[in-house]
């Protein structure tokens, strides 16, 4: 039973098998040789599975059952926001003039759509404190990129050519050096100090006229709130600079504070996080991309603007950075954000931040004596311990994570961020009760027992899932990415 | 944690093996052990002109892609492509999987360096 478990549906292929017989053509048959030029007709078969019906149907539900989400247990895998997405933002994406328009219909046949995106750019420039918001960048790390291209090209409309640096801090998210990297800037990394905020001054050391920009996340990814913020955005700001604001970890201050207050010119968020839309499986992401008011003109086209006649997407836009996706961005995914924001309301997402921190440091709390906390203050949304302890008991963190499989959980994200060693960060979101907090905060003591006790049981792990202890550098080294007959 | 005496050391985890004007560099056990098992090496240009602090290259582990910084200036002069194939080397071997050979431009940058005794002791003190 296990290896079927594995196999692969061309494994299960038996020649002439069938799930559907077609009827007969009831119109003149045409070879296909004279439907298609003869340089795309492929000379060989397909190599495709041949199954029945419910071989397919049994193997796919199989899959789906392999499978682990938030819908089948809690997973507090920090930075990435894993919070409940209600079905009701489902039911409402799906409604027929959402689900069933086409991006080439005529302006005045989709008002709805439309002024749904002009509403959604509103509650976000509000949630944010920005000016205005584009909805058109696909995920996180698109609306990074975005956000760079506009502000490369603010510097340069006012003729300063010279601001070629983007500093981020060395907590930062990869996708940070990496945006500013295929963007065209250099990148320069500024410390942390010892509380695990930006060190000011490093910062200031680093700022001068070539620096376009700082990207910042708030609070940060050791879940810290970065308390100079007000000092970091002069210090940029004196300088020429801007600052850009990582939306990532925006669900721990959603409601209650707003980059916008604190100094920031471009916030990305993220809808697949904080708007409680599907991540993960390929979401789709939305990454919203909102600026001041300086910066309107270099959003990306086309933007949605309001006349007498209605709601048009506005083209007309000599300045803009041009088109960074197809048509209007993941509308759907747009839809589902709205929706969570409608229900929630303003009071809503005051609960949203403050039980997601609320959660974070119970946990921060409860397990603080049994695994290392590097930074030992109030935390925001998630928490950072290190497995030092255990790694020098000889279970390392990424043992632990595995581990942690076994008893049913997604493990936390672990090795980042990169400045703490071994580590491991926990973001449990707001959307878990106190029940399963508790679970897990057992689950964690019990490894860290059997840490203890006996390390090499907790080596060996996970004993229960479909598949054991993949060889993670085998598959990085020597990649199987076909398969062959 | 393993060093070897008479390579010098870098407080970003880098040994220098130095014979005559030549300088051998490769990343040290503290290092490889604190990545993992490396999976990907990228190796600078021969003839590139590196400052010291400059990236030599880029050793990428499982959990983490992390710049190897020259501590030291001078030319590219050979690279060890066998790493390009065989990245495990670097685990298996650290003070034998040298990265790049550089030709040295400034002997002096070598006294900044630590022995292996201090390099120990610095490492110590991080943790």
């Amino acid at each position: 039973m296990k290896k079927k478990d594995k196999s692969l549906i061309f494994e299960m292929s038996v020649p002439g098998r069938k799930a559907v017989t077609l009827p007969d053509c009831d119109v003149p048959y045409t070879d296909i040789s004279n439907l298609i030029p003869g340089k795309f007709i492929r000379e060989t078969e397909a190599e495709l599975p041949e199954v029945s019906e419910v071989d397919a149907v049994r193997h796919y539900t199989r899959l789906s059952q392999m499978n682990y989400g938030v819908d089948s247990g809690f997973y507090p895998l920090g930075s990435c926001t894993m919070k409940y997405n209600p079905k009701v933002n489902e039911d409402m994406a799906n409604l027929d003039g959402f689900a069933k328009v086409h991006p080439y219909q005529p302006e005045e046949t989709v008002q709805g759509c439309l002024e749904l995106l002009y509403e959604t750019d509103r509650m976000l420039s509000e949630i944010t404190g920005m000016d205005r918001v584009s909805l058109q960048p696909a995920a996180g790390a698109h609306g990074e990129m975005t956000g760079l291209m506009i502000i490369k090209a603010y510097h340069e409309n006012r003729g300063d050519f010279k601001r070629k640096k983007i500093i981020v801090p060395d907590s930062a998210h990869g996708t940070n050096p990496a945006s500013a990297a295929i963007t065209g800037f250099d990148v320069s990394e500024v410390k942390s100090d010892e509380r695990g905020g930006v060190d000011i001054e490093a910062l200031k050391s680093l700022m001068n006229d070539e620096v376009a920009g700082l990207m910042l996340t708030n609070p940060n990814t050791l879940g810290l709130f970065e308390e100079n913020i007000v000092k970091i955005a002069e210090v940029v700001h004196a300088a020429g600079g801007l600052l850009y604001y990582d939306g990532a970890n925006a669900n721990a201050i959603v409601g209650i504070s707003r980059p916008g207050d604190m100094g920031f010119d471009v916030v990305h968020l993220n809808l697949h996080k904080t708007f409680s839309t599907p991540h993960g499986g390929g979401g789709p992401g939305s990454g919203p991309v909102g600026v001041k008011k300086d910066l309107i003109p270099f959003l990306p086209e086309p933007v949605i603007e309001k006349n007498e006649s209605g709601y048009y997407l506005d083209y007309n836009r000599p300045l803009s950075i041009g088109k960074v996706r197809s048509f209007y961005g993941n509308f759907g995914v747009v839809v589902k954000a709205y929706a969570y924001i409608c229900s929630l309301g303003a009071n809503g997402f005051k609960d949203v931040a403050q039980t997601s921190v609320l959660n974070a440091n119970y946990i921060m709390h409860k397990l603080k004596e049994y695994y290392k906390l590097p930074y030992d203050r109030i935390c925001m949304h998630e928490v950072v311990f290190s497995g030092q302890k255990q790694k020098d008991m000889g279970a390392s963190t990424l043992d632990i994570a595995k581990r942690l499989l076994d008893y049913g959980y997604h493990p936390p994200t672990i090795y980042f961020p990169l400045i703490v060693k071994e580590a491991l960060m926990i973001e449990p979101t707001e959307t878990e009760s106190k029940e399963t907090l508790d679970e897990f905060i057992d689950a964690m003591i019990k490894i860290s027992e059997e840490i203890k006790e006996e390390p090499e049981k907790v080596k060996g792990a996970p004993y229960t899932t479909s598949v054991l202890r993949l060889d993670e550098a085998k598959a990085a080294r020597d990649p199987k990415l076909i398969h062959t007959q | 944690m393993k060093t070897v005496e008479g390579l010098k050391y870098s407080k970003e985890h880098e040994w220098v093996k130095v014979d005559g004007n030549k300088a051998y560099i490769g990343i040290t056990d503290h290092a490889q052990n604190s990545l993992g098992e490396i999976v990907f090496v990228e190796l600078p240009e021969t003839g590139a002109e590196l400052n010291s602090g400059d990236v030599l290259g880029v050793v990428e582990s499982v959990k983490a892609a992390s710049d190897v910084y020259t501590p030291v200036s001078g030319v590219v002069a050979e690279v060890n492509e066998e790493l390009e194939e065989s990245p495990e080397k670097i685990n298996e071997a650290p003070y034998e999987s040298w990265i790049a050979v550089l030709e040295l431009s400034d002997l002096s940058e070598l006294d900044k360096l630590l022995d292996a005794g201090e390099y120990e002791k610095y490492c110590k003190e991080e943790a």
